[in-house]
């Protein structure tokens, strides 16, 4: 079963807000990439050369903040109330 | 705007333990919720193990959400295709220490409504982002435009713990500290669950996989019964996933497909996909703990032991809670809430012997990194296994010489040797 699938079956309180944003600049120079196998939710694509991160399905876990020694990623919870609502947990 | 008491970051339960426990005591608590409700953003594996729930709220079996009760512990060595378990199974009255399987959206969310009874303000969709300071002072938290201050702050924030690093109380976060955990919840008929895993009315089992479920890498896999779903998931050294290029969401997958798990998740529809970070290195990584006007607790405080065979949490998140509690209690009858005041939380959490717990430990986190544990050992042993109950037709031999035949090309004995030695001291 793929992560989208997956993430589809989850709740998400989806905000008009980016919480998490990638710095082009520093991103570019980045051969390796980690952000992308390192996020659970494989939220972050490359298209066309370019690195995007699709907020909506972010689990919040933190695992991008920790894998970029670049720090092109701006690693923000949502704001209060939004993002994953876990029914489960 | 009114001044707190304490306001409290998070409502999980090292937070809703501490505004519990000071509510009751008629302090004027606030707690900062940044989920829609208390849990809507926690997961974990599923077993709260360990005493400490009992004395904060001693009827707690009765009220609470819980799943089930463990009564049936099995470790299970994972080679690509074999398994190799040890199944440990005794009668568990509710109420005894074996642990209970819960689900954190709903249990996080029960502890915040009693938290909310005994007098404390539970403000979920706040969102604290950032502290009050009088120069080194922490005296309260901003949420937004809001100010809400307080004589103390106590930081029960979680893994993530942003603003215990902005309070300058712990260097940046390292992927070699945390684990990355991820989960299925699978929905299956009560029935069908009990049948398959042999569980009467309220007994639950707590399934742990050492081996290539994994991959190989440091970390494990896990199975609990829920009521009528199974939790079911892999932890892994984050690090080690940067450094193989590995997806856990891959491995996940494939545990899925493991001749051992399939028939236990057959006919279940998943209903949920969860991550998180733990933290796992112990003392290494413990954050200063108190100062002036602030405490940590909980995960933010890193306050989770990995034995090996078991990563604990919630047990000293509750018991750290209680204990800052107690210490704000004493500070404020003092009007002193200096770290020097604070300072006492440490000594309440040594005499509670939660620290000492990470000082019998200290040594599993490295110990704990040694490939070989995840890799060689679970093939060897399901190998060796395969190998006594094999009849080929040949000749038999010698249980000892298929032992050391076993090792060939796998382990040398000096290996064996190092980590047995170093076992010993760790864990």
């Amino acid at each position: 079963m793929k992560v989208e699938d997956k993430l589809a079956l989850n709740k998400f309180e989806i905000d008009k807000e980016v919480h998490i944003q990638v710095e082009e600049k520093l991103c570019q120079g980045c051969d390796l990439k980690p952000c992308l196998y390192v996020c659970p939710a494989e939220c972050y694509q490359l298209r066309e050369n370019h690195m995007t991160f699709s907020y909506e399905g972010c689990l919040e876990c933190g695992s991008c903040r920790l894998a970029c020694d670049r720090q092109a990623i701006r690693w923000v919870y949502p704001r209060g109330g939004f993002g994953i609502c876990y029914q489960y947990g | 705007m009114d001044k707190f008491d304490a306001v409290v970051v998070g409502a999980g339960p090292a937070g809703c333990s501490a505004a519990y426990s000071l509510a009751k005591a008629g302090l004027q608590v606030l707690v900062c919720e940044r989920g829609k409700y208390p849990g809507s953003k926690n997961m974990w594996g599923g077993a709260f193990f360990g005493p400490r729930m009992f004395e904060i709220f001693p009827d707690f079996t009765k009220e609470a959400p819980i799943e089930r009760f463990v009564n049936r512990h099995t470790i299970t060595l994972l080679d690509q295709e074999d398994a190799l378990t040890f199944d440990f199974r005794t009668p568990n009255a509710p109420g005894s220490h074996l642990g209970f399987i819960t689900l954190r959206a709903k249990f996080d969310r029960w502890m915040a409504e009693k938290t909310e009874q005994s007098g404390a303000i539970i403000a979920a969709s706040l969102q604290a982002d950032d502290l009050i300071r009088e120069g080194n002072f922490i005296k309260g938290v901003k949420a937004g435009k809001e100010d809400f201050p307080a004589d103390v702050v106590i930081l029960a924030e979680g893994v993530n713990s942003l603003l215990t690093e902005k309070a300058g109380l712990r260097k940046p976060d390292s992927a070699h500290d945390m684990k990355q955990g991820v989960k299925e919840v699978i929905r299956l008929p009560r029935e069908i669950l009990e049948e398959r895993f042999q569980l009467q009315d309220e007994e639950g089992v707590a399934m742990e996989f050492l081996g290539s479920c994994t991959g190989g890498l440091p970390g494990g896999g896990f199975l609990y019964t829920n009521r009528d779903s199974l939790s079911l998931g892999i932890v892994v050294q984050l690090s080690a996933l940067l450094a193989k290029q590995v997806k856990i969401s891959d491995l996940l997958e494939d545990f899925k497909k493991h001749p051992m798990i399939q028939p236990l998740i057959r006919k279940g529809e998943l209903v949920e996909y969860s991550a998180h970070l733990i933290p796992v290195s112990g003392l290494k990584m413990m954050p200063r703990l108190f100062s002036d006007g602030v405490l940590v607790v909980g995960d933010a405080a890193a306050l989770v032991l990995g034995t090996g065979l078991i990563l604990e949490g919630a047990n000293f998140s509750v018991a750290s809670g209680v204990a800052a509690a107690k210490t704000v209690i004493q500070a404020k009858e003092r009007g002193d809430f200096s770290g020097a005041a604070l300072q006492q939380y440490e000594r309440f959490l040594q005499e509670g012997g939660i620290l000492k717990d990470f000082q019998t430990f200290r040594r599993a986190p490295d110990f704990l990194e040694n490939e070989r544990i995840y890799s060689v050992y679970p093939q060897w042993a399901c190998g060796l296994a395969r190998k006594i109950f094999t009849n080929d037709g040949k000749p038999r031999r010698n249980t000892f010489q298929v032992l050391r035949e076993s090792m060939k090309g796998r382990v040398t004995l000096g290996n064996l040797v190092s980590d047995a030695l170093k076992a010993r001291k760790a864990i």
